[in-house]
């Protein structure tokens, strides 16, 4: 693991250390499962933002995504299909949803940023005016934990999201189109002149973010017995903010799983380890702020050291 | 007087030395017009008069006062004004704006005259004869217009230096005989022009005084009524051709390119005629701008040709994308190494195999052992093949990338500038590996700047002159004066050159 990864461990070790010695009741199995079932939306779109951002862009439209995906998994199930048919075509929604994304941005060559802010309005205004804010209620019983109870429900979901952590990591490794995401967001033109078809690259990602922004969705509606008339909102910053903290480069080409699932772990633990010192958790967002910023300032220094680096070696 | 006395300048960028103990005076009327090929140092000169780089060494004298520092604002403030071949106007801004903003000294709260900036603008145009709405947004202009704006811009300060890097490059014959007309009223009043051009005919219109530049040195400066064109072919490129290059003759097999009446209408290449032949390599030779690397993008499906047709081995290709090119059997080795070869934070191993990645599952055995076999084989020197392109010189960094091509074994590979930038003895190694290509039945079509390596390296010549071939010379016949003369364009109205 690289040294930017490592430092997202060091700090998460560090507090889990110190809440260790000060305050073990931290440890509680409750306690961390909450943790770990409250972060598994971010996990999972953080590793599709991973990707995302790897290959040089920015999706800020997965909250959105989130949203439209939760309520179609609220409607399709009162509508009383069987529950793994309504994951099929909720994830299918995500698809779709990215797949948008990706041809405005890699066909059209229109920046991801813009692209992305559009359809999270558009989509967010089109929940708006159909639901009117309502919630989705009067769920089905086979609706939350998918019908399982509490315990088996929870197992079922983080074992699904290590599942999806451990797939990805391993085909941007070992697929070739792991190799041409990463050539892709490291130099684009170099990509090109290759032979790497960066276009279908980039939309490729895109669709994959819908899949997994939908899969967080689903996986997160289903722990409750009704789904939220605005959910997800600030999701695509807390899962930007996590990519970061785990090393990824902002502007491409670099980034890896493990630094994601850390960075992740790290922001999620912040507000319910300050609960636990004893601390005011409204200091949570601030204590969130500043590591994002070390991450950032870190990055920064690394790039200008590299730029030296390179301009020497001339 | 003296507007510009430049005494003794010297600058090395990263070993290669672009200019040597060159001097360049600029009298007060004149026009002064500085010829060479590429890579001569003229361009290194010109910055360094403008104040766009700072000089190693010597003394740059504006109006007699010595300067030290020199800086873009100063040299703005002592009256020097550059035009460029590429304008650089703000394309999001108005003429009148583009202008006024090279022109007014205003500090961030003083008041904007728009009726009179705007009236200035249009006189200024008017003067040069541009019909150039001065509302018009810099992006919608055409690129002659673009140009004339900058001119614009340029006379309309108090400069009394004016240089001209190319400035009729993309004007019409009407337009140039305004600018000429206006050089001409510069003169009389005392400004002094610096006027790069490769347009050796237009030079006996307008120039008083021309200096030639080859390989970082000053060569000649004499009036221009002493020479013609002929003459300064020979100044430019009297080099000794000493370099000794491992060409060797090889059997010359079947066509693997032709190309006929081939065009792009969006990068100027017209009507192209070429072929290259099992074994051969065929060097591409023109100036800066005549084409070579537009041609290249066209052969490599990255500008697709628009008119004419390409024969691979004999059958039509239609070649509209890298990887229809590299499915033909083509490869393509950059110019820009840095930004367009190397993917520099991936390794060896992984920038080896960019181009042959295939889909589905890595095979990193199989990799490795790949860019290790290319690695001893082209002798690239590195700690190991895991480590990042970004860490090896110049010249091994180029071996990489060759032997991604070479991985795809390509029928025809296409080198634009495959020796620049890097040091002599990878060159030299570079040029073997060339004639071993060639050997095992490549067809090799090389771009290059250096005369001497096209001349030292190729089979046959061609010669690029504004987007198409002007000429195509056999070894034997060629030497550095034929391919100048294919080179540099002639204008269709011979103007009174001796």
């Amino acid at each position: 693991m690289k040294s930017r990864e490592l430092a997202a461990g060091v700090v998460l070790g560090a507090i889990l250390l110190i809440l260790l010695f000060v305050a073990p009741a931290f440890f509680a199995p409750d306690n961390l499962r909450d943790l770990l079932l409250n972060s598994a939306g971010v996990m999972l779109v953080a590793l599709g933002m991973t990707l995302v951002i790897v290959a040089g862009h920015i999706d800020i439209s997965v909250g959105s995504q989130f949203a439209a995906a939760s309520i179609a998994a609220g409607l399709l199930s009162k509508a009383g299909l069987p529950m793994p048919l309504v994951g099929l075509l909720v994830l299918g929604l995500g698809a779709l949803l990215g797949a948008a994304n990706g041809l405005l941005i890699g066909r059209l060559k229109i920046p991801s940023i813009v692209v992305t802010l559009a359809t999270m309005i558009i989509l967010r205004d089109l929940l708006r005016w159909t639901t009117e804010g309502a919630w989705v209620q009067n769920l089905p019983v086979g609706f939350q934990w998918a019908g399982l109870g509490q315990t088996a429900g929870s197992v079922l979901i983080l074992v699904k999201i290590l599942v999806a952590i451990l797939l990805v990591a391993w085909c941007l490794r070992n697929l070739s189109a792991g190799r041409q995401l990463f050539a892709t967001g490291s130099n684009p033109d170099a990509a090109v002149l290759a032979g790497i078809r960066t276009n279908a690259v980039v939309t490729g990602v895109f669709v994959i973010m819908g899949i997994l922004s939908a899969a967080a969705a689903m996986l997160n509606a289903i722990r409750f017995s009704e789904v939220p008339g605005n959910p997800g909102a600030g999701l695509e910053l807390k899962a930007i903010a996590a990519v970061v903290v785990g090393g990824a480069s902002i502007t491409g080409g670099r980034g890896t799983v493990g630094g994601t699932v850390l960075g992740v772990l790290l922001l999620s633990v912040i507000g319910s380890a300050l609960t636990y010192l004893g601390i005011n958790p409204y200091w949570e967002k601030a204590v969130q702020g500043v590591i994002l910023l070390a991450a950032a300032a870190s990055e920064a220094v690394r790039q200008s050291r590299g730029l030296k680096g390179a301009y020497a070696s001339r | 007087m003296q507007l510009v006395q430049a005494s003794a300048i010297s600058k090395s960028y990263a070993g290669t030395q672009a200019l040597k103990n060159v001097s360049f005076t600029l009298e007060q009327g004149q026009v002064h017009a500085l010829i060479g090929e590429n890579g001569a140092g003229k361009s290194t000169l010109i910055k360094i008069i403008t104040g766009a780089i700072a000089a190693d060494q010597g003394t740059i004298s504006i109006c007699g006062n010595a300067v030290g520092q020199t800086t873009p604002a100063l040299m703005k403030s002592l009256g020097v004004a550059a035009i460029y071949q590429q304008p650089s106007l703000f394309g999001d801004l108005t003429v009148t704006e583009n202008i006024a903003l090279a022109v007014e000294d205003r500090s961030m709260l003083g008041r904007v005259d728009w009726a009179k900036r705007r009236q200035w603008a249009k006189e200024l145009l008017d003067r040069l004869g541009a019909r150039i709405d001065p509302d018009q947004e810099a992006s919608s202009l055409s690129m002659p217009q673009q140009q004339m704006v900058e001119i614009a811009k340029a006379i309309g300060g108090e400069a009394r230096i004016f240089v001209m890097d190319e400035p009729t490059a993309s004007l019409s014959d009407t337009e140039v005989d305004h600018l000429f007309r206006v050089i001409g009223e510069l003169r009389t009043k005392g400004a002094g022009v610096i006027y790069i051009s490769h347009r050796l005919d237009e030079l006996s219109r307008i120039a008083d005084q021309i200096s030639v530049l080859r390989d970082g040195e000053s060569i000649a400066s004499r009036p221009m009524k002493e020479v013609d064109r002929a003459e300064l072919v020979k100044l430019m490129v009297g080099r000794d051709v000493s370099a000794i290059f491992p060409k060797q003759k090889v059997p010359i097999g079947e066509t693997v390119l032709r190309l006929r009446d081939v065009g792009n209408v969006g990068s100027g290449i017209r009507r192209v005629d070429l072929e290259v032949r099992a074994g051969e390599i065929v060097g591409l030779a023109g100036l800066v701008g005549s084409g070579r690397t537009e041609l290249a993008n066209i052969l490599f499906g990255l500008t697709p040709a628009t008119s004419g047709s390409i024969a691979l081995r004999g059958k039509a290709a239609l070649i509209d994308s890298p990887q229809a090119a590299i499915s033909a059997g083509i490869g393509y080795v950059p110019e820009d190494r840095r930004h367009h070869g190397l993917v520099q934070s991936m390794s060896v191993t992984e920038n080896t195999t960019l181009a042959t990645l295939g889909a589905g599952l890595l095979d990193f055995g199989a990799e490795r052992q790949i860019a290790t076999e290319f690695a001893s084989k082209l002798g690239t020197k590195t700690a190991s093949v895991d480590v990042a392109a970004a860490t090896l010189s110049g010249g091994n960094q180029q071996k990489v990338v060759l032997s991604r091509w070479l991985a795809t074994k390509p029928k025809l590979l296409i080198l634009d500038e495959p020796t620049q930038g890097i040091d002599v003895g990878s060159k030299s190694e570079v040029h073997a590996l060339m004639v071993q290509m060639a050997r095992d039945g490549m067809a090799i079509l090389m771009i290059s700047s250096e005369l001497p390596e096209i001349l030292g390296m190729s089979d046959r010549i061609a010669v690029m002159c504004q987007g198409t071939i002007a000429g195509v010379l056999d070894r034997a016949e060629a030497t550095q004066e034929s391919v100048m003369h294919l080179a540099f364009p002639v204008l269709p109205k011979t103007r009174g050159v001796a």
